[in-house]
C-alpha cells in the first residue's frame, strides 16, 4: 500500500484499474499507468485497443465507471472538468488537426498562450511587446513564420498540424497528450514532427499516440501497448515488439 | 474584422450620425410642403426601422459571432418595450378614459383595486430604465445560465429559443398576468412631461434611436475585436478545442447572450413610444424569426450588415405591404432563399469572403 502510495505521489500522471463502458462495450477493462515527471511515452495498440478513450479520461471529456486517475499525484482528474483540468497543465491535441480556421495563425497561438481566460480578462487583455515576442518565438519553433497573418483554414494539413501543436506550446502544460501527429503527414513532414516532439519533450512530458511505427521508432522512448483496454506490455520498442503476446495482437497469428 | 468591412461600418457610424441631425432638421426646421421637408409619419417610421437595425445588431453578436442562433430575440426586444410601455401608462395619470389617477384604464376595467407589485416603480423614469436592462438581461442570464451549462447546442438550442419567446407571448396574453392582456399597452400620452404626438418629440426620439445604433454597433465591434471576440469566435468554430484550452466555453457565451438581449431591450425601449403600443404579439415566434433573416440578408457576423439587413428588409416590407399585401410573404421567402442560395454570407458578407480569398496571396511566400 505505502509502495503503491509512493508511486501515486512521485507521478506526473497516476491511472489506477480505469474502466469505461459505452453502452455496453467496455473500452477501457482496468487500465493502470504511471508517468514520471518530464518523461514521454509513447502508447501504441491497434484499433479499438482503447487509446483515444484513454485521452478522453485523462482531460475529463469522459468520466470513468470505475478508477482512480490522478494529475501530480494530488488532482482527481475524475471530479473535474476539461477547462478545469486544462487550467491545472494538461494539454491535448487531436488526431484531426482542430485549430480556429477562421483566424490567423497567430491569433491562434495567441488564444492558446498561457494567459487567464475569463471573460473580464479576455475583454480587457492588450497585446504586450513580451506576449508579442514570446507568439514569434513560438511561430518560429513550428516554422510558421512566414504565414503568421494567413487564415489558420488556408493552412496545408501538415501546417494544421503544427499549428496545433504550436497552440500546445504556447499553452505550456505540465502534460501533453498528442494523438497520432503524422497520421496523413508526408516522409519528410513526419521526421520534422518527430524532431518537433523531442525538442517540445526536453521541457515537458508527454504522452503520444501513434499507429506508425517508424515514427515511434524515430521518438526512441519507452513504449506502453494496449490492448483491448488494458496494459499488454511495456518497455523500449525492441523489448514489446520481442514479446509474444503484442506480436499475436498485431499479427494476428 | 477585416478592413473593407471595418470601413463599412465606420461609413454607417457618419451615415447614423449624420440621420441623428439631419431627420430632425428636415422635420422640424423646414416649411411643410418643401421638398426637403420630412413628414412626421416618415420620421417614426424610419426611427422603427432603427430600433429593429438594434435588434439585428443584437442579434448579430450572438449569432453571427457565436453561433447561437437565437429565434427567441424578439422576447428581448418586448420585454424592453413592456418596461418602456409601464411607464408611459404611469405617466397617462388621471388623463385615462376612466380618469383613474393611480390604475391604467384595463386594470379599471379588470375591476383591480390595486396597483400589481410588479408595476410599483414605474412611474419613476429612471426605474423603468432600469428595468428596460435588467429584465431581458437577468431571462438571458437564467436561461443561458442553464442552456450553455447544459452543453445545448445548434438547432436544439434554436427551438428552446423559440418556445422561450411562445412562452411569453402565451403569458402577457392572459388578462390577469397584469400587463394588459391581448390589448397591450397603448394611449400614451408623454414621455417625460413631453407629449408623444408632437413632431419634435417624434424628430427627438428618433435621434436618441439612432445614436443608440451606434452605440450598439460601436460596443458590439469593441467587443468582438477584443481578445474575448477572438475567444467568442474560436467557441463558434470549434468549442471542444477552447475547452481542452481551459477556456470556459459557457461563460464565454452567457457574457455575449446577456449583453445581446440588453441591447435588444433598450431597442424595444425606443420602439415603443415611436410605435406608440406594445402587445404581446411582439412576442410572436414568428417575429423571431423574421429578425434572424433580416441579419442573415445583411450578412452574419459583419455587424454593420445586420443592421443594414434589417432597415432593407423592413423598407422592402413597407412597400410590399403597402402595394401588393398578400404577397409580402411570399416576398419574404423568397428572398430568404434567394440570399441563402446566392449570396450566403449575405450583402456585407461579401466583403469580407472576398478578404479571405485574397488573404494568402497577399502575405504569402
Amino acid at each position: 500500500m505505502s509502495e503503491e502510495n509512493a508511486r501515486l505521489t512521485s507521478s506526473l500522471l497516476y491511472l489506477d484499474d480505469v474502466q469505461v463502458t459505452f453502452d455496453g462495450y467496455r473500452a477501457l477493462r482496468g487500465l493502470s499507468l504511471v508517468l514520471a515527471p518530464g518523461e514521454m511515452r509513447a502508447i501504441i495498440g491497434p484499433n479499438g485497443a482503447g487509446k483515444t478513450t484513454m485521452m478522453d479520461v485523462i482531460t475529463g471529456k469522459t468520466r470513468p465507471d470505475v478508477g482512480e486517475v490522478y494529475f501530480e499525484g494530488r488532482h482527481d482528474l475524475t471530479q473535474l472538468d476539461e477547462a478545469e483540468i486544462a487550467t491545472l497543465g494538461v494539454g491535448r491535441k487531436f488526431q484531426k488537426p482542430t485549430v480556429f480556421e477562421n483566424h490567423t495563425v497567430h491569433d491562434n497561438i495567441l488564444l492558446a498562450a498561457k494567459a487567464p481566460r475569463s471573460v473580464r480578462a479576455t475583454l480587457r487583455a492588450r497585446p504586450t511587446p513580451e506576449s508579442g515576442r514570446a507568439i514569434e518565438r513560438i511561430l518560429e519553433r513550428i516554422r510558421l513564420t512566414n504565414v503568421r497573418d494567413w487564415r489558420a483554414g488556408a493552412l496545408s494539413h501538415g501546417q494544421k498540424q503544427w499549428l496545433e501543436i504550436g497552440m500546445l506550446l504556447a499553452q505550456d502544460p505540465k502534460l501533453l497528450l498528442v494523438d497520432e501527429p503524422v497520421a496523413g503527414m508526408t516522409d519528410s513532414e513526419t521526421a520534422e514532427t518527430a524532431a518537433m516532439l523531442k525538442e517540445i519533450a526536453r521541457e515537458h512530458s508527454v504522452v503520444v499516440v501513434e499507429h506508425d511505427m517508424a515514427f515511434v521508432r524515430e521518438l526512441d522512448v519507452k513504449v506502453t501497448v494496449l490492448h483491448e483496454g488494458a496494459v499488454l506490455a511495456e518497455g523500449s520498442l525492441d523489448q514489446v515488439s520481442a514479446d509474444e503476446r503484442v506480436v499475436e495482437v498485431y499479427l494476428g497469428r | 474584422m477585416n478592413n473593407a468591412l471595418d470601413r463599412a461600418g465606420w461609413i454607417f457610424v457618419a451615415i447614423m450620425a449624420l440621420a441623428a441631425v439631419l431627420v430632425p432638421v428636415a422635420a422640424l426646421g423646414t416649411p411643410e410642403g418643401a421638398l426637403v421637408h420630412m413628414p412626421s409619419y416618415l420620421v417614426q417610421l424610419l426611427g422603427k426601422y432603427l430600433c429593429y437595425a438594434i435588434l439585428a445588431i443584437a442579434l448579430d453578436l450572438v449569432w453571427g459571432y457565436c453561433g447561437i442562433l437565437s429565434l427567441g430575440h424578439g422576447a428581448f426586444f418586448a420585454l424592453g418595450g413592456y418596461a418602456m410601455g409601464m411607464y408611459l401608462m404611469r405617466q397617462i395619470g388621471a388623463r385615462g378614459v376612466y380618469a383613474n389617477p393611480l390604475l391604467p384604464d384595463f386594470m379599471v376595467f379588470l375591476n383591480w383595486k390595486a396597483l400589481p407589485i410588479a408595476w410599483w416603480g414605474f412611474n419613476s423614469f429612471a426605474y423603468a430604465m432600469l428595468m428596460v436592462v435588467l429584465v431581458p438581461g437577468l431571462l438571458a442570464l437564467g436561461f443561458g445560465w442553464f442552456a450553455f451549462r447544459s452543453r445545448v447546442t445548434g438547432v436544439y438550442l434554436s427551438i428552446i429559443t423559440q418556445a422561450m419567446t411562445f412562452a411569453l407571448f402565451k403569458e402577457f396574453f392572459r388578462n390577469d398576468f397584469g400587463f394588459g392582456g391581448n390589448n397591450g399597452l397603448t394611449d400614451f400620452k408623454d414621455i417625460l412631461g413631453f407629449p408623444l404626438q408632437s413632431d419634435a418629440v417624434k424628430a427627438g426620439l428618433f435621434c436618441v434611436t439612432a445614436l443608440f445604433v451606434n452605440l450598439s454597433y460601436l460596443v458590439s465591434r469593441a467587443i468582438v475585436r477584443s481578445k474575448y471576440g477572438k475567444a467568442l469566435i474560436a467557441t463558434r468554430d470549434a468549442e471542444s478545442r477552447m475547452r481542452f484550452l481551459g477556456y470556459r466555453v459557457e461563460n464565454i457565451k452567457l457574457f455575449a447572450f446577456v449583453v445581446s438581449a440588453v441591447m435588444a431591450g433598450v431597442g424595444g425601449a425606443l420602439y415603443v413610444p415611436q410605435v406608440g403600443i406594445i402587445n404581446p404579439s411582439e412576442f410572436a415566434p414568428g417575429n423571431s424569426i423574421e429578425a434572424a433573416i433580416w441579419v442573415a440578408v445583411g450578412g452574419r457576423g459583419t455587424l454593420v450588415g445586420a443592421a443594414i439587413g434589417a432597415i432593407a428588409v423592413n423598407f422592402g416590407k413597407t412597400y410590399f405591404t403597402g402595394a401588393l399585401p398578400e404577397y409580402w410573404l411570399f416576398a419574404l421567402g423568397a428572398l430568404f432563399v434567394g440570399v441563402t442560395l446566392f449570396f450566403p454570407a449575405g450583402l456585407m458578407g461579401a466583403l469580407s469572403w472576398r478578404w479571405k480569398q485574397r488573404a494568402p496571396k497577399e502575405t504569402g511566400t
